[in-house]
């Protein structure tokens, strides 16, 4: 039972503010801002308590999105109803910012009111909600050039037109209507990484985690079916066809998807609704189908003059040709002073960070198959040997496009019966460093 | 909080509402409403346009219609006369074809909250009960609630609450739970909606037509069915199972809390239910929302309380992500030192011991003071890596190190050589009280196997000026006198310099009196000073981590899925042995404590009154106590024994006893074996904590005991005496007694039915002891046995022989059991 709900900025400014038992006063949103930013380094934020209001929130977009309730609620319903809350506030306006949420505040009062009645939680369907929600999504987006790069010189189909812009999913979904009607299924495969490498270059841990999500514009739903590999296995007992199958150990489904053909080709069936919605959530521990694609070998040693010398060798272990876009940063501990750095390119960049006391390299473009160098030059006051202990472990945070750890693809996007309208359908395969530690 | 010019905004605002040229442009009209609600949710009071707001409520514009209504239901308490005007139009709405309209209304209807319009609400409701479209059924239902909680003295109209139970039979399943809903709120003073064998039958199979929010609710409200039969209750565990492994966390932890309720007399399937939902949990721990993970830690740590080797392989799920935040790390590493076996030790000590560097120093204390509770069972390698760590020579690693390592010499003091030379020196690094707290206990108690400590204390006595903390000077005090009792040379002259600024200087009333109850001490002589500071080097008895007794599944299910897990600390109160702050709150050896337990010691005289005070403290049992301790004998806790004296004394004692036959023994001079029989067969389910409490008031020292309910349960304890009778020839004895319950399986089997299983039980007891003579545990006196049968079996053995003092201390701890039972 929902006492009330209310969307705080990361300043404490009221963004939504809604009662809806009468039962504790407004004062409490203040209340909660004070309680959570005095809190200190151990405490763990996610309940509070003050006298009989519990606060329990969680935090999306740079915005605490917070409900009080009675003690003996059920945290995984509140926890899972806000985070079902902030799904629905990012599919009807597109994104979710302070921005957004200030320009849609209508629209989310809309969608509360329909959502919870009386501090109960009625649905959170964007399937039913669709009819009731009647407020229109005010886009927080920028006008930008790129978004004409779309269109071909001359109205010419371009290549960059078979490429979906990387804003393309971030649009409200019931702007769909007039905004052209662009009807668009968004397919995306997304893995995290939760890696630990030892200092003898060793894994140690190897933990995958994935999700297959639909992201749907289509305002009418067909049934769609998705292939997966057909040598994808589930457990260890189940292995399929020769070499190199594709496997996890745990899988799970949303509950609109129909498996009547999972067992034999690998075929989900599922009719969309509206949004975005996880179909299928699978993890695979310790047993990786391919190498780590990233591979450290760290030399650290101090010169004459007490100057701490890492040299670290860093080689992406990827396919050829494959490109690591995004940025990689790469962090060290320790708690030295003074930097000085030689990287092997002038692109990337170098930093020492005293808050966290880190060395920060990022690394903006990283090709498969290649290997970069560095050397930082640190100077410790009263260094001394047991200081080396101190130093690393190095992480990195990468993102890995068009690769899935797991090797899981999409073989097939169908959408049958035949769509009235030309309907585009996107499938994307990111993989990202959730954590990837080595040690030194 | 209210903006600066807000009467400007309003003002401004009601003018271009009242502008009929506004009214007439419906875009702008809507636009004019939406400033106003902003200007609402940012906290500006905008109550006085409430006349203007009804006006503009008269519309068929939907979108103004529900932003009118948001306004409307937040100020309709502030102005209840003119929320009449309102009524009319949304009683007109009720009537619209448009079912969402009719919803719409009707919801908004109830949510003014006002107790005067309730008689135009009520006929709208009912006819919305009968309604063609399911929305308007759902909002009807739950009106009804809404509307009791307004008027919660008025009588509940049966018609009602029959209609609404009829309703739990509508095709919409959603107006189904909220039916449910409505009537627990209604119903609330008759225990909620009556949840019978047709309701919950007809709820168990429409469970898979709700969705998840639905199915919740409803798996909580079952919680309180009780099947009739045996069958029964499996149909429904196997209806059930599928929700178990619910991908959805809440569906899960609803279905576990249903499951753990109903199965409360059948740990065996609890136990399986717990290892069923192993996998969804773990999935929720590496769910992308931290909040949801975090969740999931928590309650795992619940489940781990029953079922130690739950997630036993897989610790690694547990490792830390370095980007994660600190009170999610914190939670894993408590859940990591949980799950610590032979395996896994190695690889899960170098993990925490990459954490021990963290930037965020509560997480590197967490996993610092993680080491150590491991060290408890596997002490070579934590050692090892604490020393390490000391290396680093960091101000605050090297503090939180010394505290770990004072804790961790507390449980197992054969460690204290190997932390004795790894503290040496490191003084100067720590900066923070507790740090050097925790130094100076260590220095003082084991000063004679440092050698560097009479420089290191003179070094803090010549900064005693400028210490600022009243535990670290009198810690410093104790632990001066201590050394200057093994190494007299070298301490005089600082403990006499220290003495004298404690006494002469020192404004703070603790510190000079403690100054000057040392230094009178010391007059006294230096026997009796040794005595009184001889203190407990420590707490075998706080238990190992490995192998830990599992707890019962119903000593935590009734806070599973509620808030309380979340809660800071909330897991560590429960039980004292698994946290990991409280140990240096509950088991500080601080000064005050080896002052009172030894205090009774010396001071002969004044024992009694010690223990009486202390008794007094305890409770409604203490007047008891107080009278059997009559006679004028004094219990004290030193001079302390290790488990393993103990375990000496214990088998030499016994063997003395099997070869030369129980009759010798009983005759010979200096050497007691006795056996008695004590009536509480409650006393096993005492949790370790409270036996252990209540045994230190009297201060009889319990040693080891088997974890509670559990059969046979077996208590290890011991004692000083020293009878005053003959204080002349003040002598002590050493006794040494175990506490002996048997009867196994009738208790598993009936756990209610404890008169009826008396005699059953006294059988078995019988053959217990057949099974005992003939191992030679205890060939006792076979006359006895006729006399007392039932209850605790209490096996004393005393040196040397004071058969007074002996009766004395039976009578002490009869009491003892006998108010502990009670209290159950």
């Amino acid at each position: 039972m929902i006492s009330q709900v209310f969307i705080l900025s990361s300043q404490g400014d009221h963004l939504i503010y809604k009662d809806f038992r009468g039962e504790a006063g407004s004062d409490v949103v203040n209340l909660f801002y004070e309680k959570v930013t005095a809190l200190t380094g151990d405490q763990p934020p996610v309940v509070m308590r003050h006298k009989d209001v519990h606060f329990v929130h969680v935090r999306q977009g740079g915005l605490y999105w917070v409900a009080t309730t009675t003690a003996d609620t059920s945290p995984f319903t509140i926890i899972e109803f806000l985070n079902r809350l902030t799904a629905l506030v990012k599919d009807y306006c597109g994104s979710l910012s302070e921005r957004s949420v200030q320009m849609n505040f209508a629209l989310i009062y809309e969608l509360l009111d329909e959502v919870v009645d009386y501090g109960y939680i009625q649905t959170t369907s964007s399937d039913i909600l669709k009819n009731f929600i009647q407020t229109e999504a005010v886009s927080s987006k920028p006008f930008s050039l790129f978004d004409l790069s779309n269109v071909g010189l001359f109205g010419a189909e371009t290549q960059q037109s078979k490429v979906a812009p990387s804003s393309a999913a971030t649009r409200p979904i019931q702007s769909s209507r007039d905004q052209g009607g662009k009807s668009e299924i968004f397919v995306d495969v997304i893995e995290r990484m939760l890696v630990v490498i030892g200092s003898n270059g060793v894994l140690m841990k190897a933990d995958i985690e994935g999700e297959i999500k639909v992201k749907c514009y289509m305002p009418t739903c067909s049934e769609m079916r998705i292939g997966l590999n057909e040598e994808f296995s589930i457990g260890k007992s189940q292995l399929r066809g020769y070499g190199a199958a594709v496997r996890v150990d745990e899988c799970s489904f949303h509950q609109a998807v129909r498996l009547d053909e999972f067992d034999s080709l690998r075929i989900l069936r599922l009719c969309p609704s509206q949004g975005e919605q996880t179909v299928m959530q699978y993890q695979l521990s310790d047993d990786l189908p391919s190498a780590p694609p990233f591979r450290l070998f760290p030399t650290i040693e101090r010169d004459n003059g007490g100057r701490l010398l890492m040299y670290m060798k860093l080689r992406c272990d990827l396919p050829p040709k494959r490109s690591v876009l995004d940025p990689t940063r790469l962090q060290s501990f320790s708690s030295e002073l003074n930097l000085s750095q030689e990287l092997s390119s002038p692109d990337q960049s170098a930093e020492l960070q005293p808050q966290s006391r880190a060395v920060v390299w990022k690394i903006p473009r990283f090709p498969g198959g290649t290997q970069l160098s560095a050397l930082f030059k640190l100077e410790v006051p009263g260094f001394s040997s047991a200081s080396m202990l101190e130093v690393g472990p190095v992480s990195l945070s990468f993102e890995l496009p068009k690769i899935t750890a797991t090797g899981l693809q999409i073989r097939f996007l169908r959408l049958s019966p035949f769509q009235p309208g030309p309907a585009q359908r996107w499938v994307r395969y990111v993989t990202h460093s959730d954590s990837y530690t080595i040690r030194i | 909080m209210p903006y600066i010019g807000s009467e400007d905004t309003v003002r401004d605002l009601r003018r271009v509402l009242s502008n009929p040229n506004v009214q007439s442009d419906q875009l702008r009209y809507r636009n004019t409403i939406l400033k106003v609600i902003r200007a609402m949710s940012q906290g500006v009071d905008v109550s006085g346009l409430f006349s203007e707001m009804v006006k503009a409520c008269a519309t068929v514009d939907i979108v103004q219609k529900k932003l009118v209504y948001v306004f409307l239901c937040s100020y309709a308490t502030l102005n209840p006369e003119l929320s009449l005007l309102v009524i009319n139009t949304l009683r007109k709405d009720c009537q619209d074809p448009n079912p969402m309209v009719r919803s719409l209304a009707l919801r908004n209807m109830t949510n003014l909250r006002l107790p005067s319009l309730v008689e135009y609400v009520e006929q709208p409701l009912t006819a919305g009960l009968r309604d063609r479209a399911a929305c308007v059924r759902r909002v009807a239902v739950l009106g009804w609630a809404k509307l009791h909680n307004l008027q919660t003295n008025s009588e509940i109209d049966a018609a009602v609450v029959n209609e609404l139970y009829s309703l739990l039979r509508d095709p919409d399943p959603v107006v189904m739970v909220n039916c449910l809903r409505a009537l627990e709120e209604i119903l609330r003073e008759e225990g909620g909606v009556a949840i019978n064998k047709p309701i919950t039958h007809h709820l168990l199979n429409r469970l898979k037509e709700c969705d998840i929010w639905g199915q919740c609710e409803v798996l909580r409200i079952l919680q309180r069915y009780r099947p009739q039969s045996e069958d029964e209750l499996f149909n429904i565990l196997s209806l059930l199972d599928v929700s178990l492994i619910s991908p959805h966390p809440p569906v899960m932890a609803a279905t576990l809390s249903l499951f753990l309720s109903l199965c409360s007399g059948l740990p065996a399937v609890g136990l399986a239910a717990l290892e069923r939902v192993r996998g969804p949990l773990l999935a929720a721990c590496g769910n992308t929302s931290r909040e949801m993970q975090f969740t999931a830690l928590c309650h795992i740590q619940l489940l781990l309380r029953s079922l130690p080797g739950l997630m036993g392989e897989h610790y690694k799920r547990f490792f830390c992500g370095y980007a994660e935040p600190a009170y999610i790390k914190q939670r894993k590493i408590e859940v990591l030192v949980e799950l610590v076996n032979d395996d896994n030790v190695a690889i899960l000590l170098d993990e925490l011991r990459g954490y021990c560097t963290d930037v965020n120093i509560s997480t590197a204390h967490a996993a610092i003071s993680a080491i150590g509770r491991i060290g408890r069972s596997y002490s070579d390698k934590c050692l090892e890596i604490l020393t390490e760590l000391l290396g680093l020579k960091q101000e605050h690693i090297t503090s939180a190190v010394v505290q770990t390592m004072r804790d961790l010499v507390w449980v197992c003091p054969q460690c204290s050589r190997t932390v004795c030379s790894a503290v040496e020196g490191c003084e100067a690094e720590i900066q923070d009280s507790q740090g050097r707290h925790a130094l100076l206990w260590l220095l003082g108690v084991y000063g004679e196997q440092v050698s560097s400590v009479p420089y290191t204390l003179e070094v803090f006595i010549d900064g005693v000026r400028s210490e600022a903390s009243v535990g670290v000077k009198m810690e410093l005090l104790t632990a001066t006198v201590r050394l200057f009792l093994c190494r007299p040379a070298e301490t005089q002259d600082m403990l006499g310099r220290l003495l004298h600024y404690c006494i002469e200087e020192e404004t703070n009333m603790c510190v000079s009196d403690q100054a000057l109850l040392y230094y009178r001490l010391l007059h006294c002589g230096i026997e009796e000073t040794r005595k009184v500071l001889q203190c407990r080097r420590s707490d075998p008895s706080l238990g190992v981590l490995i192998g830990r007794p599992a707890e019962p599944i119903n000593q935590w299910s009734y806070i599973f899925n509620t808030l309380e897990p979340l809660r800071p600390g909330a897991i560590e109160t429960e039980s004292a042995t698994i946290g990991g702050s409280p140990e240096h709150m509950t088991f500080d050896p601080k000064p005050n404590n080896d002052l009172s337990d030894t205090l009774s010691y010396s001071f002969g005289k004044t024992v009694r009154s010690v223990t009486d005070t202390a008794l007094q403290c305890t409770d409604s049992s203490s007047d008891a106590l107080t009278a059997s301790v009559s006679a004028p004998l004094s219990l004290s806790l030193s001079p302390a024994l290790s488990p393993e004296e103990f375990e000496d004394l214990w088998l030499q004692q016994q063997a003395l006893h099997v070869e030369q036959g129980p009759e010798k023994i009983k005759a010979e001079e200096n050497y007691v074996y006795m056996e008695e029989h004590v009536q509480c067969p409650t006393i096993f389910r005492c949790s370790p904590q409270s036996l252990q409490a209540a045994m230190q008031l009297v201060n009889i020292q319990t040693l080891a005991f088997t974890p509670p309910h559990t059969l046979p349960w077996r208590v290890y304890l011991y004692t000083n005496t020293q009878n005053k009778h003959s204080a002349d020839t003040c002598h002590g004895t050493l006794i040494l007694g175990e506490l002996l319950y048997t009867g196994e399986e009738i208790q598993k089997k009936s756990k209610d039915e404890e008169n009826v299983g008396v005699e059953a039980r006294q059988d078995k007891r019988e053959e217990e002891r057949e099974e005992d003579t003939a191992e030679g545990r205890s060939e006792k006196e076979r006359v006895k046995k006729n006399t007392a049968e039932k209850g605790i079996k209490v096996t004393l053995k005393q040196q040397p022989r004071d058969e007074k003092a002996l009766k004395g201390f039976l009578s002490v701890l009869t009491t003892v059991l006998h108010a502990l039972s009670s209290e159950k």
